[in-house]
């Protein structure tokens, strides 16, 4: 398994830019390490930023989430559901567009039903790319 | 000239690798095809494998595979924020063989029962995504994958392509799902000692307790929690219809947490660690939201023919079983040269003929009702856990002040009314 590390791309910008593979997803909060939980053992794994650290991800270069129509999301949806129910925190609100962070995906296709403007277009991640369970 | 299989299926779970190590044992050349680095590198189910289903692919499989523990408990809790009513079976007889159930973790899982299809004679080959059906003729004679010069050809293509299944809306199988039909799911694997595993949970050495979890596990929205005992870790989730969340606006993580820090649960999972946190749909759309399973050249199955029982939590048993009998439809397909929707067919008779379809009709309208009807959980879990809280509680009332005050509780003649009408209604729609 790859050791993320958080050193190297701690913060929002970075994720601009995706890895071309064992991309470590989303990073640990500001302050966090991979083992910053230590001293609070029931709060270990609690954040999302902390769940998804604990996974491997083979991102591809290329995302196979896309915001069809960026306006839709601007203009026609206050609500954002998609920033709410990924159980991934993929969708961030960034001001006036919404950020796709894919390589953190579960390819659960929770957002391509999800979205009440079927504005997502969803295909899996290249063969072999994208998440990996070693456990469940 | 491309290459060409006697079957192709599409995906390598329990219904897709059923599939493939029958229509190898009965000589069929077989291609099973997985998008992830290997078999179960995507898969995910709360953990619950069935023996009889397994057993009717490989005998005695037990014996061999990557299994955590056999279930000898299946408890039941339903939550209030501050109390649970359990309820509990506990059976030894399934200590021992032939067994009831057992729990699995599927990358270790999915990757030995794939190997045992390839040991059959079907070819593996991994890290493929199949883009879509190649359609000539109104017939399915392939699939396209994302490999260069990636078309692949078949007699037949077994689509076990899971929850998504894209390939079967692309040949209009069925339309997208709605968000009420299908629900998310989030699990944390976490790494617990075996033997303080078996002390928490009243469990002998080697054996397995599941634990359901209703009412305010989910926050009274529709879904159930689960916690599983593996070997050395445990599984902890919660699923609720994606319309559920979506309508409450909560978080998947948010309830996951909450879950796992509730005063009912917290003590069972004292000390450990995560290891994993991993999310999925799961079909709950039930007989009304089954796609057509047979077509010229196709079949589908598992979670793509949206094969499961949400009430039960069954889903990898009707996956199996419907691998099992699209193979047993493709092997006489084969003898007779003709894999035309007629005579595929067979397979969609043979599934509704079984337990799968059966269990299928029997629930098809309770995902619905209790989604209408959200008082079930909202209201009568809490109800239920007042009045145990109330008769047990020793403070000097007598017992017919604390029965008139439980039945005070339920409310009014008109509430009353209403409740012993719920009551009707659910065990119609689960008779």
């Amino acid at each position: 398994m790859s050791e993320a590390t958080p050193a190297a791309n701690r913060g929002q910008e970075q994720r601009e830019t995706p890895g071309t593979q064992q991309a470590p997803g989303p990073q640990p909060p500001h302050g966090a390490s991979g083992s910053a939980a230590v001293s609070a053992p029931a709060a270990k794994g609690s954040t999302i930023e902390e769940k998804q650290y604990l996974l491997r991800f083979n991102a591809d270069t290329k995302s196979h989430l896309h915001v069809t129509d960026a306006d839709v999301c601007l203009t026609k949806c206050p609500d954002k559901l998609c920033t709410i129910f990924c159980p991934a925190e993929v969708y961030k609100w960034e001001d006036v567009r919404m950020h796709v962070g894919y390589e953190g995906c579960h390819e659960c296709g929770s957002c391509r039903i999800g979205c009440p403007h079927e504005n997502i277009e969803w295909v899996y991640p290249k063969g072999g790319h994208g998440i990996v369970f070693r456990l469940g | 000239m491309p290459e060409k299989f006697d079957a192709i299926v599409v995906g390598a779970g329990p219904a897709g690798i059923a599939c493939a190590y029958e229509l190898a044992k009965a000589g069929v050349n077989v291609l099973l095809l997985e998008r992830g680095e290997y078999p179960g590198s995507k898969n995910v189910m709360g953990g619950v494998l069935y023996r009889q289903m397994m057993e009717e692919v490989i005998p005695d499989f037990h014996k061999e595979a990557p299994l955590e523990r056999p279930i000898v408990e299946q408890r039941f809790m339903m939550m209030d924020r501050q109390s649970a009513v359990t309820f509990s079976y506990k059976g030894l007889e399934w200590a021992q063989e032939p067994y009831n159930n057992f729990t699995v973790l599927r990358a270790k899982f999915d990757q030995w029962f794939a190997q045992k299809a390839v040991e059959q004679g079907a070819l593996l080959i991994c890290e493929t995504v199949a883009l879509e059906c190649i359609v000539e003729g109104g017939k399915v004679v392939g699939v396209r994958t994302d490999r260069p010069d990636g078309d692949l050809y078949a007699d037949v293509v077994v689509l076990a392509d899971g929850v998504n299944s894209l390939l079967a809306k692309g040949l209009g199988f069925h339309k997208e799902f709605r968000p009420d039909e299908v629900a998310l799911a989030t699990m944390e694997i976490l790494k617990l000692d075996r033997k303080v595993i078996e002390d928490r949970f009243n469990l002998e050495e080697g054996q397995g307790c599941t634990i359901e979890l209703f009412g305010d596990a989910t926050k009274g929205i529709l879904g159930t929690g689960f916690l599983y005992t593996n070997k050395d870790t445990l599984s902890i989730g919660v699923g609720t219809l994606l319309s559920g969340l979506i309508k409450h606006k909560i978080k998947p993580y948010e309830l996951l947490e909450y879950v796992k820090t509730h005063p009912m649960i917290r003590p069972y999972l004292q000390g450990a660690e995560p290891q994993e946190y991993l999310a999925h749909l799961i079909p709950e759309g039930g007989y009304r939201s089954m796609p057509k399973v047979a077509g010229d050249g196709v079949l589908v199955v598992g979670d793509a023919a949206q094969l499961v029982n949400a009430i039960h939590r069954e889903g990898s048993n009707m996956a199996m079983t419907s691998g099992r009998l699209a193979a047993e439809t493709v092997v006489a397909a084969k003898a007779r040269g003709d894999y035309s929707a007629a005579t595929l067919d067979a397979y969609r008779q043979k599934l509704m003929d079984s337990f799968v379809g059966q269990d299928l009709k029997k629930y098809k309208d309770a995902t619905h009702h209790f989604d209408k009807f959200p008082q079930y959980f909202e209201a009568y879990i809490p109800m239920m856990n007042r009045a145990a809280g109330t008769m047990l509680t020793v403070d000097g009332a007598s017992k017919r002040e604390k029965q008139k005050k439980i039945w005070r509780d339920i409310g009014s003649a008109k509430q009353k009314f209403r409740i012993a009408r719920d009551i009707y209604r659910a065990w119609k729609v689960m008779k």
